[in-house]
């Protein structure tokens, strides 16, 4: 047994970190402030390979492992989670879904923009009335037979990635069964251009964090895409959803594994130069036992992410490992962010201090991809309780 | 067109240095490549491009078969490395390392352009590029912030005080790269794999043809006899303004004949 990577996942791991240094962190305060998605930096990642790591080189991806794209996520969140969100939603959201499930012409089709960071693609599951309940899908499409067309109504919420300058396609749940047939309730999952005709993006929320990330409402009122945009079975939309899932969760929690580790990081700097009473206030055990328990949770995360991703990179069963390492890295990070923002006192509280937009952006991981409600609950039927 | 560059492979600059009993730089710990290579093998790259093919070669000296410097720069693109690794040449000075590396360059084939750093970041004696060209007998122009290359004729815009000079030499010849004259590009991960099977000719001085004991500490022909560290900064004087402070000033500025 053995926890070291590999020379070519650590010598990227550098890359992207010195990547992450130089061309995100510099502007990570202003583009927060100004709620800017920067879609240059975007391509600029793209070019670096991060948009299709983890997917085959005749996609224009780069063949990667799992890990190294969690690798990718981690060091962009050192820095910013906006944009490491923007890479995580794009690889496992937009490209993954149409990697799994779509067919060779899908694939041909969209992948490579995709890949390249020309293009980024959204999952739009959530509905204003659904969420963790997410079979709960109003959302009908409903196949027009004459006109070889899916017909597409209903709503769709809190979407990353759907609006921006060179977002390519939305892939939705809807319900595909024939509405008042009393067939069974059946979810299918359907690709829809961008800038469809029917399909409506609404104005970004206004968000606690995540400011530099895109987030839109979606409508659709008779949305008409081609048959041939159906992603998968007709009927399998729910159980495929679960499974892009489960990699999207274990890519938040690098996500987040990043956060604590930057707090960690940061805390502990400032440990050290900031003086109260005459001596730094690391010399004070109430300080240097939050630095000490920030160390304990960035390790514990760590070694949960990089087992959730070997897992899946062996192709072994992980969806109870994911669901842990999320639950515990996105906890982990709102409880790193609150104590890092506590170690730099008033100065955690204003904007120019990186912890304080850290703090604004983790609330949301506890809740995206799963809330952790849903993560205790994967993790107790995997226990094989009745809940 | 080819393009030989010489990259040094040194200690991380974030990790604090340490001597060896000689006061030689300790360099037995991971080596990476020299962030002021990275501008020679960018140029490098950008020129073999715009010629329409051709290679970018690696020249590297190094302790401990070190090629994790090399790896960096093969995934940024370049082709291929010489590697000269040898126990014997440690201790090497300025001139050993251009006599080196000198041939080294004489086993890749058909370079037309070699460039080089214009000093390293760790040793800063800034004179290998140019005793490179004086061994192989070839022009060498310093100081490039911009190089051209038409028609057998390389030009450059050579750094000065005031502006810079423009110069051309035939070629092959050696020029030296200034630091930050282009943007190295950052090695994609389809980069990284690539460079992991790409060649690195790995040789030893005797390999090179040349005299173990000629060149190393042995050859040298220095010795470094003592390494103080340089003093500390003194804290300035301090002037109270009483309303007679201007003319302390003046004064002060006087004993330092600037006014
Ligand atoms: C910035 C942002 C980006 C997002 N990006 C996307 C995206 O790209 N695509 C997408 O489809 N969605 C996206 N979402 C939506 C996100 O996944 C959902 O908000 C999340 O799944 C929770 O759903 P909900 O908001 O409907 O809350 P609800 O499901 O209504 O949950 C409300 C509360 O009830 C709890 N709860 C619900 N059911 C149970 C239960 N059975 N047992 C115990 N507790 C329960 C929840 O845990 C939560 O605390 C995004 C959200 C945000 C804020």
């Amino acid at each position: 047994m053995h926890f070291d990577l590999t020379d070519e996942q650590e010598s990227f791991r550098k890359v992207v970190a010195d990547f992450a240094r130089a061309e995100i962190a510099p502007h990570a305060e202003a583009w927060d402030r100004d709620h800017t998605f920067p879609v240059d930096t975007v391509r600029a990642m793209g070019e670096l390979g991060l948009f299709g790591l983890p997917f085959p080189e005749e996609y224009g991806g780069g063949g990667s492992d799992f890990t190294t794209l969690c690798l990718a996520i981690e060091e962009i969140a050192r820095v910013d989670q906006s944009v490491a969100i923007t890479l995580e939603a794009g690889v496992g959201l937009g490209a993954n879904p149409i990697f799994t499930y779509g067919t060779e012409e899908q694939k041909q089709r969209w992948l490579p923009d995709l890949c390249a960071g020309r293009a980024l693609g959204g999952f739009g599951l959530t509905e204003p009335e659904a969420g963790s309940d997410a079979g709960g899908t109003r959302t009908r499409a409903v196949l027009d037979d004459v006109a070889g067309e899916w017909v597409i109504d209903g709503e769709k919420a809190f979407i990353t990635n759907s609006g921006t300058a060179i977002t390519s396609l939305v892939t939705i749940t809807a319900r595909t069964d024939v509405a008042g047939s009393g067939a069974a309730p059946e979810i299918s999952t359907v690709i829809v251009p961008a800038g469809t005709p029917g399909v409506e993006v609404q104005p970004p929320y206004r968000k606690m964090g995540w400011h530099a990330s895109d987030t839109h409402g979606l409508t659709f009122a008779g949305c008409r895409v081609p048959a041939d945009h159906l992603l998968g079975q007709r009927g399998r939309g729910f159980a495929n959803f679960l499974a892009i899932l489960d990699d999207g969760r274990v890519a938040i929690a690098a996500l987040a594994l990043g956060t604590i580790e930057a707090c960690l990081e940061q805390s502990v700097a400032y440990a050290k130069e900031r003086h109260a009473f005459g001596r730094p206030i690391g010399g004070y055990q109430a300080v240097a036992f939050k630095c000490a328990d920030l160390a304990v949770m960035a390790e514990t995360a760590r070694n949960l992410v990089y087992k959730a991703a070997f897992l899946k990179d062996a192709g072994r069963p992980f969806r109870k490992e994911a669901a842990m390492a999320k639950l515990y890295a996105t906890e982990g990070a709102v409880t790193a962010t609150r104590e890092a923002t506590q170690i730099f006192g008033g100065y955690g509280f204003m904007d120019e201090t990186p912890v304080s937009r850290f703090y604004r952006d983790s609330k949301i991981l506890e809740i995206g991809e799963g809330t952790s409600e849903v993560q205790r609950l994967v993790i107790s039927r995997q226990l094989g309780l009745p809940v | 067109m080819n393009v030989v560059v010489c990259v040094k492979q040194i200690p991380d600059p974030a990790d604090p240095g340490a001597l060896e009993e000689d006061h030689t730089l300790k360099r037995t710990g991971k080596l990476i490549l020299d962030e002021s290579d990275s501008f020679g093998v960018e140029m490098a790259l950008q020129l073999v491009d715009k010629a329409g093919g051709g290679d970018v070669t690696l020249v590297s000296m190094a302790p401990n078969d070190e090629t994790s410097g090399l790896r960096t720069a093969l995934a940024m693109g370049a082709a291929k490395a010489v590697l000269v690794s040898d126990p014997a040449l440690a201790g090497a000075g300025a001139l050993d390392t251009a006599k080196v590396l000198a041939a080294a360059i004489g086993r890749v084939e058909g370079a037309d352009l070699i460039l080089a750093a214009t000093e390293s970041s760790d040793g800063y004696t800034g004179t290998v590029p140019e005793q490179i060209a004086g061994v192989l007998d070839l022009p060498s122009i310093t100081f490039a912030k911009h190089v051209e290359v038409a028609d057998g004729t390389v030009s450059v815009q050579r750094q000065t005080e005031l502006g810079y000079d423009q110069c051309e030499s035939p070629l092959p010849a050696v020029v030296s790269v200034t630091a930050g004259v282009v943007e190295p590009r950052y090695p994609s991960f389809k980069g990284i794999m690539a460079a992991k099977s790409k060649p690195v000719d790995q040789v030893t001085v005797a390999d090179l043809g040349i005299d173990a004991s000629a060149v190393g500490a042995a050859g040298a022909g220095q010795q470094i006899v003592e390494v103080t560290p340089a003093p500390e900064r003194q804290a300035g004087e301090i002037i109270e303004d009483d309303g007679e402070a201007h003319l302390k000033i003046i004064d002060f500025l006087d004993g330092l004949k600037v006014l």
